[in-house]
């Protein structure tokens, strides 16, 4: 059996996929990948179903070993991958030979970076998902980020791996950016029209304090007088919540699954992984969209990722 | 039966607008019609004390026709009876250890922190719905006699299993997690089962009755 061996982890990589929805009334959050598109992407390179798991590296990658050799392919940030001593591109499968190693450094551009393996990365499934849940210690790898030393068993490769690339238009098209896309929140109507103006108006920095369960935002204090207490409800990924001293926080992949503060807006199916791309210090903004524009942005979205013949030259 | 967008992909059904029985028994019934016949489009339903957030797979449904649809799913789910819960009963060791603020509740209360466990203990709890982590159940209503708002800043950390209190709720973390609930004691049970058959120990609907138990009950129910 093929395996993966953890020389260095980074600074937080764990073992994820498309999570595991449908458990919200165990107050099990989905998880996952925070940026399920460059994932998905990521598995389709290297030939497997875009669910399996892969490993998600944050701001520093790792370095890992194949003693028995690989398929991999990189996408998301980029984090300066090199294997064996040369450059290894992103966005394109690599034969890594038996005894290589895969070295990653600190990102050039955004925050995660997806490492696919052909076979797929194997953990027993919680709940039908390999995401790990690291608050609750559930799921994954042993439940927790890995360390040094960590050995990861892969899956059996399929097929033959065609050579292809991610092409550049479908890139350009799924780039991350700083303007966000949101809809109103379930309690939009409670802020007041100066509360919105500033949320639209002004620019936010996100907060060191931010990570998989949530992205904390500096900038503006929005004003909550209308909006102060409300009785606890189901919360979504992407919701812009308002805290009692003004500060939004935008709900990350491994969301608390309900919350009592009201939210502004919300972000839009379609930019949700450009969410799970943003760093401490980024500057970023809001632009409000319609629910119908939010769901066809969506549509042509995951039209595009499951046409094939679209997305590799 | 109220709706709002909470998102592209969710919308928020709110079955009343105060936390009781009345309304969570809508929301327990909406919740039964849909699991047991969800509907193609239904990705996550999270419950909560008067509302269900709702999530669908924006590709097969939009926001009209999947509230067209739960109010059918409604309609159809008042003649259902809700099904049997069963009644958990959970150790909780109240020493000053383990439930710091204990004191503090009985001096807000004029209380001794006796009393205060007696009342604590001294009625089983309705679980209104699993939330904010997995197997954290909110349940209620606690004694006006104890109810207490929440710390004015939350802790960082509150250990695992720490029992705590927060207006007319009450609850068990499951996790070490940051926190503001007044802490009055611990249990050394496990609230989220991992493994081959994962799952929480409380479900929505149970009855949950705590148990006073000693220091030495304790360490040898973390050591089973």
């Amino acid at each position: 059996m093929s395996t993966l061996v953890v020389e260095s982890p980074g600074l937080l990589t764990t073992v994820q996929d498309l999570g595991r929805m449908g458990y919200g009334a165990l107050g099990v959050s989905p998880s996952g990948a925070a940026d399920t598109v460059a994932m998905r992407l990521g598995n389709l390179l290297v030939g497997n179903p875009t669910g399996a798991a892969v490993l998600e590296m944050t701001l520093l990658g790792g370095r890992f070993l194949f003693p028995q050799g690989a398929v991999v392919a990189l996408a998301g940030a980029d984090f300066g991958a090199s294997l064996d001593g040369r450059a290894a591109e992103m966005w394109t499968p690599h034969v890594v030979e038996p005894g290589m190693k895969l070295v990653l450094g600190a990102t050039n551009n955004y925050a995660r970076c997806y490492l696919a393996v052909a076979g797929g990365i194997r953990v027993a499934p919680l709940l039908g998902s390999a995401a790990t849940h690291l608050m609750s210690g559930l799921g994954g790898f042993q439940g927790r980020a890995l360390r040094k030393g960590d050995v990861l068993e892969l899956g059996a490769r399929r097929k033959r791996i065609e050579p292809k690339k991610v092409s550049q238009a479908v890139l350009l098209h799924l780039k991350p950016r700083k303007k966000l896309r949101v809809t109103d929140g379930p309690q939009s109507e409670l802020f007041s029209q100066e509360a919105k103006q500033m949320f639209f108006g002004r620019t936010f920095r996100v907060s060191e304090e931010s990570d998989r369960l949530g992205m904390r935002l500096e900038g503006a204090r929005i004003p909550v007088d209308g909006a102060a207490e409300m009785i606890t409800e189901g919360v979504t990924l992407g919701a812009v919540q308002i805290t009692p001293s003004g500060h939004p926080i935008v709900l990350g992949v491994e969301q608390q699954t309900t919350g009592g503060y009201p939210k502004i807006a919300n972000v839009i199916g379609a930019d949700l992984h450009r969410l799970g791309q943003l760093r401490p210090r980024d500057e970023i903004r809001f632009e409000r969209t319609s629910l119908a524009v939010a769901r066809s942005l969506w549509i042509e979205q995951q039209r595009l990722l499951n046409n094939p013949a679209q997305l590799f030259v | 039966m109220n709706f709002r967008a909470a998102s592209d992909q969710a919308v928020l059904v709110y079955l009343g607008n105060e936390i009781g029985l009345a309304a969570h028994e809508r929301v327990l019934k909406l919740l039964q019609s849909l699991e047991k016949k969800p509907p193609k489009w239904l990705r996550n339903v999270q419950p909560a004390y008067c509302s269900l957030l709702v999530t669908f797979d924006t590709s097969q449904a939009d926001h009209e026709g999947v509230e067209d649809a739960l109010r059918e799913y409604e309609a159809r789910s008042e003649t259902m009876r809700v099904g049997k819960r069963k009644t958990v009963e959970i150790p909780v060791c109240y020493d000053e250890e383990f439930g710091p603020d204990l004191h503090d509740v009985a001096s807000f209360h004029r209380l001794t922190p006796a009393r205060v466990v007696q009342l604590h203990c001294g009625q089983a709890y309705h679980a209104y719905f699993l939330g904010f982590a997995p197997g954290f159940a909110y349940l209620g209503d606690l004694p006006n006699e104890i109810a207490t708002p929440r710390r004015e800043s939350p802790r960082r950390q509150v250990p695992a299993g720490s029992v705590g209190i927060a207006g007319r709720q009450t609850a068990v973390y499951p996790y070490s997690t940051p926190g503001g609930w007044r802490l009055l004691g611990r249990t050394p049970v496990r609230m989220f089962r991992g493994g081959r058959k994962p799952g929480p120990l409380i479900s929505i609907g149970d009855a949950v009755q705590f148990r006073a138990i000693s220091r030495n009950e304790y360490y040898q129910l973390e050591k089973a």
